[in-house]
């Protein structure tokens, strides 16, 4: 008898806040575009914030609400884009697929430093000093605050130089924001022609600093069949879009500044 | 004692003396959890203060009203489980509608603490130590700030912990509960004081 008693308080207690619940869920319902959650699963999910917004829920909130358009997210794959595109029923173009590349080629073995580094193993902290413990100015430090900003496990240091893994790269651009010397960009993924050197400073200074520098010769530059490589401040740069990798600036270049990968290398 | 006093005094040995967490060790999953940032901290703990008040108010009646009336104070655990968990879900909507901005703010935290053992835990000593229903209030409004007191201390360590350098065996949650243990320590300091 005396476990009766409990029993049917626990039920009833349990049965009034069961309905009780029912009724709040109902009458304090808000309003929610079904769709958002819709897209929000189609997304990449790795809140990388290469859209600009928040998060992947703030972007797909943006989506629904007509103020983005869904082929703003470089992490999420093609198919899905135009599913999310089908939900909207917006149109959606193929944007170029864009990926990292890191332009510095001066491994441990190619430069110098000017000191020796102990402190927080960040890019920043170390490019407070002087601009980095390396005696170039230009050059990657090697802390990989890159490596800790992509979301993808797409970067990562070796040799004392960034790399960029181009087949888990999806171009959000992490990477890009978060490095203190800028020398990460995103480039079209179907370029294989780079020149992998960032500094601005005098072939001959270069030459004493680092081995594997631009000296601003111009051999490239007299070489190329496009006219698509030019040196401006005593650096070699590749348009990009006249580019259409042939290779021959990177057979010429004498510091071997220039790397060129042939179709299905890289 | 005027009534005005005790419950000042109530409120500051709660938040002192018997810390929840660093005292009493209740709610030490969100502590650990939701203590890497301060400002995550600070919405943690603002739920957390609101949930064990309102919540120290309902087991009161229900433990008065209900449990007592028909002699089953042993069923407490049971019912303030149930009361706890439907009040949580029920505050969750009530914000939502009416609140988005605070829904915001405290929202993902919300449901975090349906199962948190400080919220239970105020809600069975409040029982324990034969609180009336102002003291309870008191009680419980007090427990959520020195639960506020101890995971926002020890965020803004951790945020600290985060640029040095710790030898790696120590890195990341070894380095963390020694920080804690250590706050802890500290907080052994005010066990001295007398009312």
């Amino acid at each position: 008898m005396e476990i009766i008693i409990p029993v049917i308080v626990l039920g009833v207690m349990g049965l009034v806040f069961g309905a009780l619940l029912g009724v709040a869920a109902k009458a304090f319902r808000v309003e929610k575009d079904e769709r958002i959650e819709q897209v929000q699963e189609l997304l990449a999910g790795a809140n990388c914030g290469g859209c600009g917004y928040a998060g992947c829920s703030a972007f797909a909130e943006a989506v629904v609400a007509g103020k983005a358009n869904p082929s703003a997210c470089p992490s999420t794959k093609k198919e899905n884009i135009h599913q999310i595109a089908e939900i909207m029923g917006v149109s959606v173009e193929d944007g170029e697929k864009m990926v990292a590349k890191v332009l510095c080629s001066g491994t441990c073995d190619k430069t110098s430093v000017k000191y020796q580094y102990d402190g927080i193993t960040d890019c920043v902290a170390v490019y407070r000093f002087g601009g980095g413990e390396k005696t170039c100015l230009y050059g990657c430090t090697g802390y990989g605050s890159c490596v800790r900003a992509c979301l993808f496990d797409a970067i990562h240091v070796i040799d004392g130089v960034a790399h960029v893994d181009r087949d888990k790269c999806t171009g959000c651009g992490a990477c890009v924001s978060t490095c203190p010397k800028r020398i990460i960009e995103l480039v079209p993924a179907k370029q294989r022609t780079f020149v992998v050197c960032r500094s601005k400073e005098k072939g001959v200074v270069i030459k004493d600093i680092c081995q594997a520098g631009c000296i601003g010769c111009k051999i490239c530059e007299k070489n190329c069949p496009k006219d698509a490589i030019h040196v401006v401040d005593n650096i070699a740069k590749i348009d990009y879009d006249k580019c259409v990798n042939c290779g021959i600036c990177a057979s010429k270049c004498p510091r071997h500044v220039i790397e060129f990968k042939k179709r299905g290398e890289e | 004692m005027s009534l005005l006093v005790e419950l000042v005094l109530l409120s500051l040995s709660t938040i002192l003396v018997n810390n929840f967490v660093l005292v009493k060790f209740l709610g030490i999953c969100p502590f650990l959890g939701v203590s890497k940032k301060v400002e995550t901290a600070v919405g943690m703990s603002l739920a957390v203060t609101f949930v064990m008040t309102v919540a120290s108010a309902c087991t009161y009646l229900v433990q008065v009203f209900l449990l007592d009336a028909l002699g089953i104070g042993y069923m407490q655990t049971v019912a303030f489980i149930l009361v706890i968990a439907v009040l949580v879900q029920f505050v969750e909507m009530v914000i939502q509608k009416f609140s988005p901005s605070l829904y915001n703010a405290l929202g993902i935290y919300l449901p975090l603490i349906t199962t948190n053992c400080a919220v239970l835990g105020v809600a069975l000593l409040n029982v324990q130590e034969q609180y009336d229903f102002i003291h309870s209030v008191v009680f419980g409004f007090s427990g959520g700030i020195s639960f506020m007191l101890a995971i926002v201390l020890f965020a803004g360590v951790r945020e600290r912990l985060e640029t040095s350098d710790i030898p790696k065996p120590l890195q990341g949650f070894p380095i963390a509960l020694i920080t804690a243990g250590l706050i802890a320590m500290a907080f052994l300091g005010f066990q001295g004081l007398k009312f």
